[in-house]
């Protein structure tokens, strides 16, 4: 999506642009250091708590125990800290069934979005960098189908699924996870950006493979869009619910998301028990390895967002 | 959107070499594109045709599959259940929308500005609940709506307030609303971010110089240069709006009474497939949504890059 942004710029900036050359020199403050505004900070201090109170809620919730949860207010510390515990409840109830679910979303993720990266790198890399038969065919179609809403695909897909006996096995989930429209879009552009079509020219030249050409010296040069694809299609895949949610039964075979939803579940069901300690404890396991992902992965993935609106 | 095809480069480079190559690459480049199409048709093409093949026929206790036509949309457009989903997402989309793009865009501006303290910090902070899966982000919230042990239940104990309950089902939209905004403000905001660092800083100061103040630098120049982020956002919001699902669907668990299985028009095809195995009308029913989703969305566009002309 960023990716599209940056067409409109140019036409502004013909106009002014020379002003700002003839003047430069005197520029005194702004534009590059701009004086701090505390107002300003404040203001948006106010999205950012909104963003982070949940986010707190869920860390401070993950340490009391179910009769402290009743109890106690929320935003605080109940009487006992019960974290560890917890981690371990939520490890090893039901058969230590968590950890499996756990396994299940990697598999799903490795293969879902490692697939779906791979896809959208070489489906990019050759819509942006070769002419071929067919060309305008594949944008229009692909830039149809984004429109199309991925649940209304659903129901079909399952069908589908169900008569080649793919529904409850990890295929049901991998394999339409390994679409991403939007992956191929940015790989497009920022291919379109980042390869010097000189470059490949000169390789051609020297007699470099096509293959050898796309891994030896265009894959480097794409590493910041394709962690940034990556990170994208593992938070789709790893968030996923509706398609496990209707393609899968066996709870064996649940990722993290649908095993939650059905822990919540289980409270209201008749006799069911209720383990809320364990839903919040683990909410909390779920979604730490991707904040873990994106902080350590930030400075690429940025810059791999920013230089795909780059478009002149 | 456009795309700058190498047609420069091609263009300019040997003639000789091109006798030898042409036939061969010309192919090439389906190579690359070939296994994501191969794919795609199986998982996005094969579906809709399958669909479209689905709400033509009709399943009957005696006799089977048979062929109606047009059956199937005519009783959909004249289903009740059907348009009360449709106008409830209808109006989910014409406030919620706004809102969250409003919010995102003025936090992209204010980081953007380079007037905050801490801007990095901010940026990454607002964007982090982007990673938190629909399921976690609406059982958290759920819980703190929740009168169990929610936060609603603490603030009304503690200052004796009688705050509306957000899981009744006059509320319960607005606290769908809320997940939702509270999910993805930080992702619009870096995507309008992102597209306002690609102005070049050249302008802001030939503005500065000209006189301009910060507000008249942001609708002249800011505002017009990330038009076209801002209407790819508006298209990938409305679609969302219009598949409202993943919240809807777990916070049922919670507020069992306030929302219906026809609450959606995504949940009233996902309830008429799996809960009474009208397969049929459910691809009907899917399409219809796909059709006016598509609609208002071209419609956006249109208009979008009409102002930009």
């Amino acid at each position: 999506m960023a990716a599209t942004t940056a067409t409109p710029t140019s036409a502004g900036a013909g106009t002014t642009g020379a002003g700002a050359a003839r003047l430069r020199s005197r520029r005194t403050w702004s534009a590059d250091r701009p004086r701090r505004s505390t107002l300003m900070t404040v203001l948006t201090a106010l999205v950012l708590v909104y963003a982070l109170v949940p986010l707190v809620w869920l860390l401070i919730n993950a340490t009391k125990t179910q009769s402290d949860l009743f109890s106690t207010f929320g935003l605080w510390f109940g009487h006992s800290f019960a974290l560890g515990s917890n981690v371990a409840d939520t490890l090893t109830y039901d058969h230590s069934i968590f950890l499996r679910w756990f396994a299940n979303t990697l598999l799903y993720v490795i293969l879902g979005a490692g697939g779906a990266t791979l896809l959208a790198v070489l489906g990019g890399y050759g819509l942006a960098k070769f002419r071929f038969p067919g060309k305008r065919a594949v944008f229009a179609v692909i830039i149809g189908a984004v429109a199309v809403p991925g649940t209304a695909l659903a129901v079909p897909t399952f069908l589908m699924f169900s008569k080649l006996g793919l529904t409850n096995t990890p295929w049901a989930v991998i394999i339409p996870s390994l679409i991403s429209p939007f992956g191929l879009y940015l790989m497009w552009t920022f291919a379109s950006e980042a390869i010097p079509t000189e470059l490949l020219e000169a390789a051609r030249m020297d007699g470099a493979s096509e293959l050898r050409t796309f891994a030896q010296i265009c894959l480097p040069m794409l590493a910041p869009g394709i962690v940034t694809v990556l990170l994208f299609t593992m938070v789709a895949t790893w968030n996923n619910y509706f398609l496990p949610l209707i393609m899968l039964k066996n709870p064996d075979w649940y990722p993290l998301t649908i095993g939650l939803n059905s822990w919540n579940k289980q409270a209201a069901t008749a006799g069911g028990e209720a383990i809320f300690n364990l839903v919040i404890t683990g909410s909390v396991l779920t979604i730490l390895p991707l904040i873990v992902a994106f902080l350590l992965l930030q400075r690429y993935w940025q810059s791999g967002l920013a230089a795909g609106s780059v478009k002149e | 959107m456009s795309q700058a095809l190498p047609a420069t480069a091609v263009a300019t480079v040997r003639p000789a070499r091109r006798r030898r190559t042409s036939s061969g690459r010309r192919w090439t480049g389906w190579g690359f594109v070939g296994p994501f199409m191969v794919v795609f048709a199986l998982v996005f093409l094969a579906p809709i045709v399958y669909s479209i093949y689905l709400s033509l026929y009709r399943q009957q206790l005696v006799g089977g599959n048979s062929f109606v036509g047009l059956a199937n949309y005519t009783h959909a457009f004249g289903d009740p259940l059907f348009w009360e989903g449709v106008g409830r997402v209808a109006l989910f989309l014409a406030v919620q929308v706004p809102i969250m793009l409003g919010v995102a865009l003025l936090v992209a501006l204010a980081v953007d500005s380079g007037r905050l303290y801490g801007r990095n910090f901010f940026r990454i902070s607002i964007f982090m609940p982007y990673a938190v899966p629909a399921v976690v982000a609406t059982l958290m919230w759920g819980f703190m709506y929740g009168t169990r042990f929610g936060l609603i239940a603490n603030i009304n104990d503690a200052l004796g307030t009688h705050l509306p309950n957000p899981l009744s089902p006059s509320w319960v939209l607005a606290s769908i609303g809320n997940i939702v905004t509270w999910e993805f403000v930080g992702y619009n905001m870096l995507i309008f971010y992102s597209a306002l660092r690609t102005i070049p800083g050249t302008l802001y100061e030939a503005a500065e110089i000209d006189g301009a103040g910060q507000w008249r630098i942001v609708r002249a120049i800011k505002l017009p240069a990330i038009r076209g982020a801002l209407v790819i956002a508006t298209i990938f919001s409305i679609i969302g709006s219009f598949q409202l699902f993943n919240e809807p669907s777990i916070l049922k668990s919670l507020a069992p009474n306030a929302i219906t299985t026809n609450y959606t028009p995504n949940l009233y095809a996902y309830s008429l497939s799996f809960s009474g195995q009208q397969y049929n009308y459910s691809a009907t029913v899917a399409i219809i949504m796909g059709v006016i989703t598509m609609i208002v969305a071209y419609v956006v566009q249109l208009r979008g890059m009409r102002k930009e002309a």
